[in-house]
């Protein structure tokens, strides 16, 4: 086997056993309850045994542990994620389906806005290095990394929706059974106060690799040789400055989805952040179950996408393996 | 490149000015001292540490006493208003805060423990060791910020104990990697094993060889965790599952005013600005720290 | 200093560069001239300032440091005053720079082909693309390397080290500069490597009418390469003159002391250190730098920087008493040394008294076997040099010995008649005193958090049991056995210079009381002078002390400066072992005679 394919074999078996892993402590996690499942959720009315015998047997509480885990993995597996504790009990896959499209949205929208932007400030900074330009950009960049999103959000919400301007809603109620289209200006402060969050990591990581490339010998040799001063730097400096900065992307990308959390619940956005909230605050286990493992598999794909393409961009990684 | 070139192939650089050496994170605390950044964040941070000590004794009302109508406008009576249920917001900011400290402060110092122990163990004895302990790790990494501490409190309901372990617990794989690399990077050198080779124990060269050489980078990345501790407890209130009811928080604060946003911004506008003063000026102080750290490498390079 | 011909394509005049914001100097009233087709040495050891002079020459300056003064010109073109555009074409064009250091030089995500050809056309060299296209496979044939499609393609990473300096070399090639700045270019490399560029380099200047500036610290690598030599010292130019000339008569004592640090193979006696380490910028004094070590200074010296003189234009010499030096005065105070092989005949084989007995040792580094069935013995009093190469083993046996190994070993090795443990763990803590290590950097091998009282107290309390005032009388003795001031116990390793923190690391092996010490190339981080008088403390001890000796080396010119018996290795095995005059004035194994070959000699005639 090429060793190339063999490393890429290797991240990706690391990836299903994180996969796993995380589902063995999503799963263990409904152990911890004093008591278990059905008792939490009749509460007082526990006391019934009927019922709560019913209960346990409708949520298999009866089976061993380990069948109970294997059932519940396959079916999240097959796309079965069980049924809704509230109301009506629906199926989980179905309440939260909506819910995932708009939030993956949101997401990608964030994405887009923040990544460019973040390279053009990290770059810039680098080289203008020390100049008034990058301190602007590093204090704004420290602050904003130090506001919690819901504050951003808040101060948004307080300039461009309620006291200064009254331009853009301060709820983002997203009808999923209406257009997107005309409902693109629901979306406006959710992807500004989630890109601002991610805006500081990327643009500070992409500053330090790129000044730490700029310092390099290679750097000094490429301007010995005398090529011309863009030339050196999107030549010479960027390609390797990215590498590093791939990972910290993956993982902000990967953070956006949990960031969505409370970014969601000031909105009230219809998506899985704001999901998560409610059925936390229900405690309606298998749909929590869900929104959490779903986030955690979105941050543990993401991780081993930018690992696979950080050794395919990289000449040293993808070659240096024979 | 530099004159240093010739340094690395032969002689370093003495220090000119040095004077004797400290302990190592001493050092760097002297030396983010004298950076602007550093005093404004602490000045800023004692001050809301002082106002969530003290505010309690100056507070006009009791926390939780109705003392008008709800959503009043400020007056001489109450100068920030009333809430949602009518209480004093200026007293129940003055009371707010302290909650938001102990919480965030006992939250990393638990993720430091844990994560320094782990790391340092796992840079050190590296191998399967290392591969276990950082494959668990990523387990925890997987769960993005608050999203392990909601999975745990949906299951038993929002006790402080386990927020403030959760918020911890999720703190400990990235102090781990930073430790661990750290470590990594001590270990590697040769003083290390020339402990090894007298026969001094495993325990006592991680403590007195390794860990002197590595608190600064762990001193940095106490303060980066303490503002993000603050981050997070402060998340965790504002949807709800942190503090709760009646009790006086500032994320508490926010979450139960917020349907008034539009109408009157007064009552949010007090605790969102004091939660986005604490959490700039920690990471004031805690880039004041980074800066630092960088800053000694290249003070010994240019001597 | 100007000489008669008029061929000069560089001229450099009082060159002054310093640290941008403190203004502290790193080199001040740098002068000299190059000739058409000639070769430039420019000689001096660390933080002398010469790699900041030499990168001057194409108006680089590091981040912090400016050029303060003086005037360069090139062919005409005077260098400092031009603009970014003309500056451009200028480097690489002009004048080329050839770095220490080709793998980190050459930009780890671009193929060389690409690399190579960038040069070319940033300075448009020809009139077409397959001009350059033709010109790229030229300039790999000028420095022998293959020049096939897939060759180019390849990256940095994908070529040895000696591939990746002859890429540098073509590039500096490449638009047939006037003049090229080569900045240590061997100095990373193994000397076979080495002379294989250096013969790269000499076949260029001479066939292409190039001049050069070589900058070393190594009087031996540039001895056969160069047509004149500069010396430098702490930021100026203490000598300037033809080659021949330094290496036979020269008149500054620096230079002279130079020569006399230097282990040759050829050499009758030992190489002899200079005292004390050079200044750094920021702590140099009023007058001659080399004052405060120099062994005839005069109280002139320390107050009046002297003029430049000479005997004649082309020679000269920045020294009070350069004229006293040039008719003999002996810069070197003290008796005479002489080798250690003088004291024994055979090899310690054929006698009974082995101390390490390595038999049939097989070592693996993860799972790749270094060491192939390795068999060697170390006897009392002596000392045993381990010569090879990189990767040849060396190091990995030293560490098989000291129990510092971390992967499988087979074979045995037994210490006075009993087998050791692999990991110093496994050895008593007998086992663990008799035998030292020396590290090889004692940047990395001191605690960088202890005082040097806490460093040596360590092995003392590990291994003795003295109260507090047995352990400072202790501690106060090796420090004068290695020569160190008992004041310096209360001081860190980063306030001492690099000769003093490895008389510490040696001061900690002592103060053990071992019976054998396994010293894993000492020296190679010091500066030649300073190597020398670590040398000369190592053969002192060691008559002192009776301790066994493994010094492991990859310079086989330090052999006989302190071995009485030589092991070479070579790809993880020993290929020769005997007496170190049998092995150096008659070597049986190819490889030997093939190092002993490519190793840089000082011309025979030379006069210290």
């Amino acid at each position: 086997m090429p060793p190339l394919l063999k490393i890429l074999i290797m991240r990706l078996g690391l990836g299903v056993l994180t996969l796993l892993l995380v589902s063995l402590v999503v799963f263990a996690a409904t152990q911890a309850l004093p008591g278990d499942a059905a008792k939490a959720i009749l509460g007082k009315d526990s006391a019934d045994t009927e019922r709560y015998e019913a209960l346990r047997k409708q949520l298999r509480l009866d089976r061993p542990l380990v069948e109970q885990y294997t059932n519940w993995l396959g079916g999240v597996v097959r796309g079965d994620l069980g049924r809704s504790l509230v109301g009506a009990g629906a199926n989980v896959t179905d309440l939260i389906g909506a819910r995932v499209v708009n939030s993956a949205i949101l997401v990608l929208l964030a994405a887009l806005v923040s990544i460019p932007i973040s390279i053009l400030l990290g770059a810039l900074s680098a080289i203008w290095r020390d100049s008034k330009f990058d301190n602007a950009v590093n204090m704004t960049n420290l602050s904003l990394a130090s506001l919690p999103e819901f504050v951003i959000g808040i101060l948004l919400v307080l300039v461009f929706a309620t006291a200064v301007f009254k331009w853009l809603p301060s709820v983002s109620n997203v009808n999923s059974l209406l257009p997107l289209a005309g409902q693109m200006k629901l979306f406006v402060l959710p992807v500004i106060t989630l890109a601002l969050a991610v805006i500081p990591y990327v643009s500070r990581m992409l500053r330090a690799s790129t000044v730490e490339v700029l310092e390099s010998e290679y750097v000094m040799m490429a301007r010995l040789k005398g090529v011309s001063e863009p030339r050196v730097l999107w030549h010479h400096a960027l390609p390797n400055a990215i590498v590093p900065t791939i990972q910290v992307i993956a993982i902000n990308i990967a953070w956006l989805a949990g960031g969505i959390v409370t970014v969601e619940y000031l909105f009230t956005f219809p998506g899985v952040g704001a999901g998560l909230v409610d059925a936390v605050a229900n405690r309606d286990m298998p749909v929590v179950q869900a929104l959490v493992l779903l986030m955690a598999a979105i941050y543990v794909l993401l991780n081993l996408m930018a690992d696979i393409f950080t050794i395919l961009i990289s000449p040293r990684l993808r070659t240096g393996l024979r | 490149m530099s004159l240093e070139p010739e340094v690395t192939s032969a002689e370093a650089p003495i220090s000119v000015s040095r004077a004797p050496r400290r302990r190592e994170w001493v050092q760097t605390l002297v030396e983010a001292w004298a950076l602007r950044r550093t005093k404004v964040g602490f000045v800023i941070f004692v001050i809301l540490l002082m106002i969530a000590l003290f505010g309690r004794f100056v507070a006009p009302y009791t926390p939780t006493e109705f003392v008008g109508r709800p959503f009043s406008d400020p007056s001489a009576a109450y100068w920030l208003g009333t809430d949602f249920l009518g209480r004093d917001v200026l007293t129940r900011v003055l009371h707010g805060g302290l909650s938001v400290f102990v919480l965030g402060i006992s939250a990393t110092v638990i993720g430091t423990v844990f994560g320094v122990s782990l790391g340092l163990v796992a840079g050190y004895a590296r191998r399967a060791v290392d591969e276990a302990i950082m494959r668990v790790l990523d387990v925890v990494l997987a769960f993005p910020s608050v999203v392990l501490a909601m999975l745990f409190v949906s299951i038993l309901g929002p006790r402080l104990w386990l927020i403030v372990l959760m918020v911890g617990v999720s703190h400990m794989p990235r102090i781990a990697r930073v430790t661990r690399a750290a470590t990594v990077e001590v270990v590697a050198r040769d003083f290390v094993r020339a402990a090894a080779a007298v026969g001094v124990p495993r325990r006592k060269i991680l403590l007195y060889e390794v860990l002197p050489n590595i608190s600064s980078p762990l001193l940095v990345e106490f303060g980066l965790r303490l503002t993000y501790s603050i981050i997070m407890i402060a998340a965790l209130s504002f949807i709800g599952f942190g503090m709760q009811p009646p009790a006086a928080d500032w994320g508490l604060m926010i979450n139960e005013n917020r349907i008034a946003i539009i109408t009157q911004p007064w009552v949010l506008l007090a605790p969102v600005l004091m939660i986005g003063a604490l959490t700039i000026s920690a990471n004031l102080m805690a880039d004041g720290l980074s800066r630092a750290l960088v800053g000694i490498d290249r003070d010994t390079a240019q001597a | 200093m100007s000489g008669a011909r008029t061929d000069i394509v560089l001229t450099v005049e009082d060159l002054r560069v310093v640290l941008d914001p403190s203004g502290i100097e790193i080199d001040d009233g740098v002068s000299f001239i190059i000739h058409e087709g000639e070769v430039l040495g420019l000689v001096g050891e660390s933080a002398s300032g010469k790699t900041t002079a030499a990168t001057s020459l194409l108006a680089y300056q590091r981040r912090g440091a400016k050029v303060a003064g003086g005037r360069i010109d090139i062919a005409g073109t005077d260098v400092l005053s031009l603009s970014r555009p003309e500056l451009r074409k200028v480097r690489g064009g002009l004048i080329s720079y050839v770095p220490q250091d080709a793998s980190a030089s050459l930009n780890p995500a671009l193929r060389i082909g690409d690399q190579l050809l960038e040069i070319l056309n940033e300075h448009s060299f020809g009139s077409s693309q397959a001009e350059r296209q033709a010109r790229l496979l030229e300039m790999m044939d000028e420095v022998l390397l293959p020049n096939d499609r897939a060759f180019l393609r390849r990256y940095p990473h994908q070529l040895s080290g000696g591939q990746q300096q002859r890429v540098v070399i073509a590039m500096a090639m490449a638009n047939r500069p006037r003049i090229i700045v080569l900045d240590e270019p061997t100095t990373a490399l193994d000397v076979t490597t080495q002379a294989h560029v250096l013969e790269t380099v000499r076949h260029l200047t001479s066939s292409y009418g190039v001049s050069a500036l070589y900058v070393t610290h190594d009087l031996a690598v540039v001895s056969c390469l160069v047509d004149r030599i500069a010396i430098m010292y702490a930021g100026r130019l203490v000598e300037i003159g033809p080659r021949a000339d330094l290496f036979t008569g020269a008149y500054h004592p620096y230079t002279r002391r130079l020569l006399a640090a230097i282990p040759d193979i050829h050499a009758t006696r030992p190489p002899r250190g200079i005292p004390g380490s050079a200044p750094r910028p920021g702590n140099r004094v009023a007058g001659c730098a080399f004052a405060p070590r120099c062994d005839c200074r005069i109280d002139k010296c320390a107050t009046e920087l002297p003029p430049y003189a000479g005997p004649d234009a082309d020679h000269q010499v920045c020294c009070w008493r350069w004229e006293e030096v040039g008719q003999g005065l002996s810069v070197i105070a003290g008796e005479e040394l002489v080798f250690p092989t003088t004291r024994v005949e055979e090899p310690c084989r054929s006698v009974n008294n082995v101390v390490v007995d390595v038999r049939n040792v097989t070592a693996f580094y993860q799972r790749k076997e270094v060491l192939h069935d390795v068999s060697t013995t170390l006897c009392e009093h002596r000392c045993l040099a381990l010569v090879g190469e990189s990767g040849s083993g060396k190091t990995t046996l030293a560490r098989c010995i000291a129990g510092l190994h971390q992967f499988k070993i087979e074979g045995a090795i037994e210490f006075n008649g009993k087998p050791l443990a692999r990991e110093t763990r496994g050895r008593t803590s007998a086992e663990r005193q008799a035998i030292q290590y020396i590290f090889q950097s004692p940047y990395s091998s001191l605690n960088p958090r202890k005082t040097i009282r806490q460093l040596l107290a360590q092995p003392i309390d590990i291994f003795f049991d003295l109260d507090r005032d047995g352990t400072e009388e202790r501690m106060v003795q090796v420090l004068e056995q290695v020569a160190l001031e008992s004041s310096l116990l209360n001081r860190y390793p980063e306030q001492l210079s690099g000769g003093e923190r490895q008389r510490v690391a040696i001061a900690r092996a002592l103060v053990a009381e071992p019976s054998v010490l396994i010293c894993d190339e000492v020296t190679s981080w010091l500066d030649v002078s300073v190597q020398a008088a670590i040398i000369e403390l190592l053969v002192h001890l060691q008559g002192e002390t009776g301790v066994s000796m493994l010094f492991v080396t990859h310079n086989l010119a330090l052999v006989r400066s302190i071995a009485q018996e030589v092991a070479v290795m070579q790809d993880g095995r020993i290929v020769e072992h005997g007496v170190v005059d049998a092995v150096l004035d008659d070597p049986q194994a190819e490889y030997t005679r093939l190092l002993l070959g490519d190793t840089p000699t000082i011309p025979a005639d030379c006069r210290i």
